[in-house]
């Protein structure tokens, strides 16, 4: 029997014929009927019309019959929902039948079927379906709660189908785990504030014992949910990596990218000096490198992986040049990630062998491949300098072919070796210029033309040569006629007496016949420069120039490490983030490495929670522009040296400079450290206005014991107890060995109500740094410079200065991993870097942050107890009141005590300055140096931070 | 995950649309054919963005099957399902082709339903599958109530690969050793890169639910053997004529991987490869060595440019084993330049013949032995062409097969134990089968 017939009927008045035929008393008719239907509606032909009939056909015993109706039902149920009704008494028969493959065709299309009264009558049957006996309906119905929640989010959650999802984690059944566990990672993603996922030891533990015994994709699933996971500390990561490395040696490559995903991300978390850090490391170089005996798809995914590998970590992948050389019948995909990938592994250990390699592949056919080629040998010249020699020779011997593509690519790689050495090679500059007329494309034109004016004192006619360009100057492109006006000023600076004339002709070109605003300043800045101070202009535009790189094409750190978050996933085949490519809230969430500490701040899995990244700062006025995209801003730079609008008092020890930005017209005198008492009563409530950013959102009910708060300062300065905040100690945050030379360490503190970042930069290297900028990633609380970085005088080799800069807390907010991490980028003239460090999170405790009894009570109360967490804080020896006043110092208020049979208790409040309350209950037992606090928040993922501070307050 | 998946033949017409997801709409099924099928260039990449949707594809002869998505999946396992899927369709119905396709739409419709479910990949096995999956369709009906949850319960079940109560009167198998050599060698003879690709192929028609134990000559498990110094297979080997031979009885794997039913924490732990088998045919493991690989052929290039329109090629080859073994289907393939007008060919054995249509020189021998030696010459007459591109030389590629694996690998045993059945490893019947082939075996000239 064959069914292509099926798909031959196209006559007119077919929908008639196949109703009569629907409608037959012979079953064998029937099927025959439905099969044509479903093979026209796979051709894209509308068969709605047939609607009834089909569904009339539902009523079956032939489970082939059944099926082929499911399937029509699904792709028409949502055009027709009223006529869809009419299916559900046979889908809610059918999850009753004794035959468990009958009961899970039934929920499974179902859920499939997007009509909101179907779904009502599906939670009954899905219910009972998720309590089956039968594993494989069990299964089904996991990954139908995933369909319903697709369709009503909410039914799903009120009728408690996500706990029995939660419970199928610990099904006995392999195949239910790893279903339920997919089907709970899609619902966790598109709701980033349940804690849905909920990824604990001991939750982790059964999906490891699982992962031994579920198939394929159901490893998949589990692998990439365990990625999910953050670790406590690094024995737990060693402990969870030694379970996943047996993957790696799975049949299927998705089960070993996802395992080299959890690998990488944990490592992360290992001391480097563990010999576990360095086996592991060993090992998971054999299964990339087989990854490439894979069909050439998957070659593809692996070696997009491959790339983002190397890049993070080159050791792992360092001896294997081999293996990425390019095989003459791979595909051309396939060859061209080969080649990025045999650039990054070059060094000078293996550098013939490459060589030898990319001469070869640039007499292939494939236009794009042999460009790629010839730029790679250009970049092995300037990665490996023992190499320039016989790369440079080997791009003459390539420039000999004529080949027109390949030519013109080797003189904008040589053009890139004559900027990283100069002076060496200029011996080849007479076989560049034979090739002049040959040159067509404007990145050729423009990197020749720049060869000759940079060597033009060498180059006899290097007049000629340019005045053969200056021709044709309108119809070049903008990069070539830019490079032709310096190469040409150039030319005049070096032989002013024989080229007056041209330099005049191409001044005029770029200024008055140029409609091109960029090309005219150019020629105007150049033109004034050569007419007020030849001298100066030769200073200019002779000038040394910056090295280039020795790395192209890197991605950006940030980047690169959400990236490797995602190895095996679209986003590691675009080098994109999610958010790049997938539309609405799925997968928009950033995903971090974990930190290499080893104590472990969060708990909280990256993927989960929302923290301070849902609520977000309110719309205080906006004082400062926010920054934007740190990477946008870094790769611009157009941070500006510091400049401030008066002049900042030089004798304070604090530099309040920034401040006069804000604007508020603050006395910077008023938070020096010197007059504690009178700087915090004056200085919060009056600051905090001029700041803008707590008391003017405060809520209207807050209001009253804002004077009650202000008494309470005057009670407590009156006892005179110390009134300071919490500072931790300063710590270096960039080794001088990281950034060239600048060392940078550093703390942060709260001063009369404004965050201050701390600073000790220290130049340890030879030469002066000047032009300091600084910048912050988004981060989970908004920091933001609310100033330039003060470094006025530039700093001198083993100088040392202190700066401190004012934060705002109306930066751009994204959540991170730990909450109260902070990445920084400073520049100086020298380079910019990166790091990053973490801040108490009591500097975010603001001024206002009593509450009032009743409130408190009432918040207490409102807030579900699922936020509640515990803590302890050991070896403290302070009673009850010292304790208080301590806190209070940080802004952790105290609004009721209450002792119960020798115990105290302490209710205080804290507010951040995003807004979010944190209340307390501090249990202090005469005798006992160990504390119990419990804190509530609506936002529990600040809890860990919260504790931090109070501990480190409480201990110093 | 997958949102929908898709089946087209060489012209772009869809032959199978099963849409997953509600975010994927008719429209994709016209996008890709218009934007890659129809594409004018070629296909630069098996992952494609269109409008925000992502597209993976694989094509088998000339049938395209794409996968389609709007998240951020994971884009290993789109392909190995894909590839999954290619399998499951051979396995039912034979070569993919359109006219197989069209012939069994109904049946792929089936499957797609049950080994994906909301674009997540469920048990794809086929052993397991065709127990309730059939191409008549009507076998639902007559299952009693036992015979259903034992579907159920393998569909699900830990060995989803195996199902319960399997009667051989004849417990037997058989293990090929199938290896691919791969080469890459410069003119002047030196191996630029080389490996073999291996796989152990098992056809097991074993009773009940066997456990088995395979073990081969790999060095990590004899060195450990012979540190321990008791075992007396360790000994034999010491004995055998010290340090020097003992290396070469065992090799060094760089890698491996198994087939599902192989314990891999095992592995890990002791490198033993235990397992239950699946019934019948299927691929144990498969594996990757770089060292100490014997090259059964040596090809020594010659090529001389006599001015512009003529080129003299001679090209030897030698076989590099045993005397007494013998290489079959041996074909040597040595590229021309395009603009080749005539070629003549001498050759001392086999038959050389050229060939326009592939722009090349295709020698045959049908049987060689150890430790010979065969020569060809060839002189080609060239077109004067004043295309100033040079000929860039393509690699002389060969075939062959012979009869041992090149990377040395040795079965040493494999042990089938079934304590349920009365039957013994003794009573096995075992066969065991080395077959070196050609993987991309070339040499530059």
């Amino acid at each position: 029997m064959t069914d292509s017939k099926y798909f031959t009927t196209t006559k007119k008045g077919e929908i008639f014929e196949l109703k009569a035929e629907l409608n037959s008393d012979k079953k064998e008719k029937k099927k025959e009927a439905v099969k044509k239907v479903i093979a026209s509606m796979t051709v894209g032909k509308d068969v709605s019309a047939l609607f009834p009939d089909v569904v009339n056909c539902m009523q079956t015993d032939n489970l082939e019959l059944k099926k082929l109706v499911y399937l029509y039902l699904m792709n028409y149920a949502k055009s027709q929902p009223d006529m869809a009704i009419m299916a559900v008494n046979t889908f809610v028969k059918d999850c009753e039948d004794a035959n468990p493959l009958i009961r899970a065709l039934a929920v499974r299309t179902m859920g499939c079927i997007r009509v909101d009264k179907i779904t009502e009558y599906l939670c009954e049957p899905l219910r009972k379906c998720l309590k089956d006996e039968d594993p494989y309906v069990r299964k089904t119905a996991a990954v139908c709660v995933a369909k319903l929640h697709d369709i009503n989010a909410q039914l799903v959650e009120d009728q408690g189908f996500l706990d029995t999802l939660k419970d199928l984690i610990s099904d006995s059944n392999p195949m239910v785990v790893a279903n339920a566990v997919a089907a709970l990672s899609e619902i966790a993603e598109s709701h980033p504030n349940s804690n849905l996922l909920d990824l604990n030891p001991q939750s982790i533990n059964k999906l490891l014992t699982a992962l031994n015994e579920c198939t394929e994709w159901g490893q998949i699933f589990i692998l990439d949910c365990l990625a999910n996971y953050t670790p406590r500390d690094d024995r737990e990561s060693q402990s969870i990596c030694e379970r996943v490395t047996p993957r790696l040696s799975h049949a299927n490559s998705a089960v070993v990218l996802s395992a080299v995903k959890v690998l990488m991300k944990f490592m992360e978390m290992l001391p480097k000096d563990l010999d576990y850090y360095s086996t592991l490391l060993k090992k998971l170089a054999p299964p990339l490198v087989t990854l490439l005996s894979a069909e050439p798809e998957l070659q593809y995914v692996a070696l997009r992986n491959i790339n983002l590998i190397v890049q993070k970590r080159p050791e792992i992948l360092k001896h294997e040049m081999k293996v990425f050389f390019v095989k003459y019948n791979d595909p051309i995909y396939v060859k061209l990630e080969k080649l990025d990938i045999m650039i990054r592994l070059a060094s000078q250990a293996n550098i013939a062998q490459v060589l030898a390699e990319l001469k070869e592949y640039a007499t292939e056919v494939d236009v794009d491949f042999v460009r790629k080629a010839v730029r790679a040998i250009g970049r092995c010249a300037i990665k490996v300098e023992q190499s320039a020699e016989r790369c440079v020779s080997t791009l003459l011997d390539l420039i000999q072919t004529k080949v027109n593509y390949v030519v013109q690519e080797a003189i904008v790689v040589i053009k890139d070796i004559f900027r990283k050495y100069p002076n060496k090679y200029e011996s080849v500059i007479a076989t560049l210029c034979e090739n002049l007329d040959s040159l067509d494309e404007p990145e050729a034109r423009a990197a020749m033309i720049w060869i000759v004016g940079e060597y033009a004192e060498r180059i006899d006619n290097a007049d000629e040569l340019l005045e053969s360009f200056l021709e044709g100057f309108h119809d070049e492109s903008t990069q070539v006629q830019l490079q032709l006006l310096t190469a040409i000023v150039k030319l005049f600076l070096k032989k002013p007496t024989e080229t007056q004339e041209l330099v005049q002709q191409v001044l005029s070109l770029a200024t008055q016949d140029s409609d091109n605003p960029d090309l005219r300043d150019r020629g105007y800045i150049y033109w004034r420069l050569l007419s007020t101070d030849p001298v100066a202009a030769k200073e200019v535009v002779l000038a040394e120039k910056p090295l280039i790189s020795e790395e192209t094409d890197l991605i950006e750190p940030t980047l690169l490490e959400e990236l490797i978050c995602h190895i095996g996933t679209l986003a590691s085949v675009y080098h994109k983030p999610p958010s790049a490519f997938v539309e609405g809230s799925r997968g928009v969430m950033h995903k971090r490495l974990p930190a290499r500490t080893g104590s472990g701040e969060s708990t909280e899995s990256p993927d989960v929670g929302t923290a301070a990244g849902g609520s977000a700062p309110e719309a205080a006025p906006s004082i400062i522009p926010s920054q934007g995209d740190l990477l946008g801003d870094l790769l611009n730079l157009d941070m500006a040296p510091p400049t401030t609008s008066g002049p900042p008092p030089p004798t304070t020890g604090m530099q309040m400079g920034g401040m006069d930005l804000l604007g508020g017209g603050l006395d910077s005198l008023m938070g020096d450290e010197s007059e504690p008492l009178g700087g915090d009563i004056g200085g919060s409530p009056a600051m905090g206005a001029g700041f803008g950013a707590a008391p003017a959102v405060m809520p209207a009910s807050l209001n009253a014991p804002v004077g009650g708060g202000l008494g309470d300062l005057f009670d407590l300065g009156g006892v005179g107890m110390p009134m300071g905040a919490y500072i931790p100690p300063k710590i270096v945050w960039l080794p001088a060995m990281k950034a060239k030379g600048l060392e940078i360490s550093g703390t942060f503190a709260r001063r009369a109500g404004v965050i201050q970042m701390e600073l000790i930069l220290t130049n340890k290297a030879m030469s002066v740094m000047t032009d300091f900028a600084i910048q912050f990633n988004r981060n989970s609380f908004g920091l933001a410079p609310a100033g330039p970085l003060q470094v006025l005088t530039p700093l001198g080799p083993n100088q040392t200065i202190e700066v401190s800069l004012p934060l705002s807390t109306v930066g751009p907010v994204m959540k991170m991993d730990p909450l109260n991490n902070l990445q920084v980028a400073v520049k100086n003239n020298i380079d910019v870097f990166y790091f990053s460090c973490q801040y108490p999170i009591s500097m975010l405790f603001v001024e206002d942050g009593k509450m009032e009894r009743q409130v408190f009570l009432a918040t207490w109360k409102d807030i579900p107890n699922d936020n509640e967490s515990q803590f302890q804080i050991k070896d403290c020896h302070l009673n009850s009141d010292a304790a208080s006043s301590k806190l209070q110092g940080s802004n952790i208020f105290t609004i009721a005590k209450r002792t119960v049979e020798g115990q105290d208790m302490l209710y205080m409040s804290i507010k951040l300055s995003n807004g979010i309350w944190v209340l307390a209950e501090l249990r202090v037992q005469a005798g006992n140096p160990n504390y119990t606090i419990s804190l509530k928040c609506r936002a529990p993922e600040v809890s860990q931070c919260v504790f931090q501070c109070y501990e480190a307050v409480l201990k110093n | 995950m997958i949102g929908g998946l898709f089946i087209y033949n060489h012209k772009g017409e869809v032959l199978i649309s099963r849409v997953y997801r509600d975010d994927i709409g008719r429209n994709a099924v016209d996008a890709f054919r218009v934007n890659v099928i129809h594409a004018r260039q070629q296909v630069r990449s098996p992952v494609t963005n269109i409008a925000r949707t992502s597209f993976f594809h694989v094509k088998r002869s000339n049938i395209w099957l794409a996968a389609v998505t709007k998240q951020n999946v994971n884009a290993a396992m789109v392909f190995e399902f894909l590839y999954k899927m290619c399998d499951v369709m051979a396995s039912y119905f034979g070569k993919i082709s359109e006219e197989n396709i069209k012939n069994n739409f109904v049946l792929i419709y089936e499957l797609l339903d049950e080994i994906l479910d909301f674009g997540y990949p469920q048990n794809s096995e086929t052993g397991s599958l065709k127990t309730f999956i059939t191409q008549q369709g009507i076998k639902g009906q007559h299952q009693t109530k036992e015979e259903q949850s034992q579907i159920t319960s393998q569909v699900t079940g830990q060995i989803g690969w195996r199902r319960e109560g399997i009667k051989y009167r004849r417990n037997e198998l058989f293990l090929d050793v199938l290896e691919s050599v791969n080469l890459l060698m410069s003119p002047q003879g030196q191996v630029l890169s080389a490996h073999v690709s291996g796989r152990v192929v098992m056809k097991s028609y074993l009773s009940g639910m066997p456990e088995c134990k395979f073990g081969m000559n790999d060095k990590i498990i004899i060195d450990k053997a012979g540190k321990g110094g008791v075992t007396n297979e360790a000994g034999k080997s010491d004995l055998g004529g010290g340090g020097s031979t003992s290396g070469k009885q065992s090799i060094a794997i760089d890698d491996c991987t198994f087939n599902q039913c192989v314990r891999l924490s095992k592995f890990d732990s002791e490198r033993s490869i235990s397992f239950i088998p699946p019934d019948g045919e299927y691929e144990l493991m498969r594996y990757r060595t770089t060292k100490d690989i014997i090259l059964p052929f040596r090809v020594i290039p010659l090529v001389r440019e006599v001015g512009r329109t003529k080129l003299e090629v001679k090209v030897v080859i030698k076989s590099n084993f045993k005397p007494s073994l013998l290489a079959q289907k041996i074909e040597v393939r040595i590229p021309t330049p395009l603009n080749t007008s005539g070629v003549q060919v001498i050759c001392m054995k086999g038959k050389a013949k050229y060939k326009a249509s592939e722009n090349a020189i295709v020698w045959k021998i049908k049987r060689m032995a150890g430790m010979k030696e065969s020569q060809i010459s060839a002189e080609i007459e060239l077109l004067p062409t004043n295309d100033k591109k040079k000929w860039a030389r393509p690699p002389i590629s060969m075939n062959f097969e012979v009869p041992f694996a090149p990377s040395g690998l040795k079965v040493r045993y494999l042990k089938v134990f079934e304590s349920k059945l009365n039957y013994s490893d003794h009573d096995v019947i075992k066969w065991v089968r080395y077959i070196g082939r050609s993987g991309i075996y070339e040499t530059r000239c």
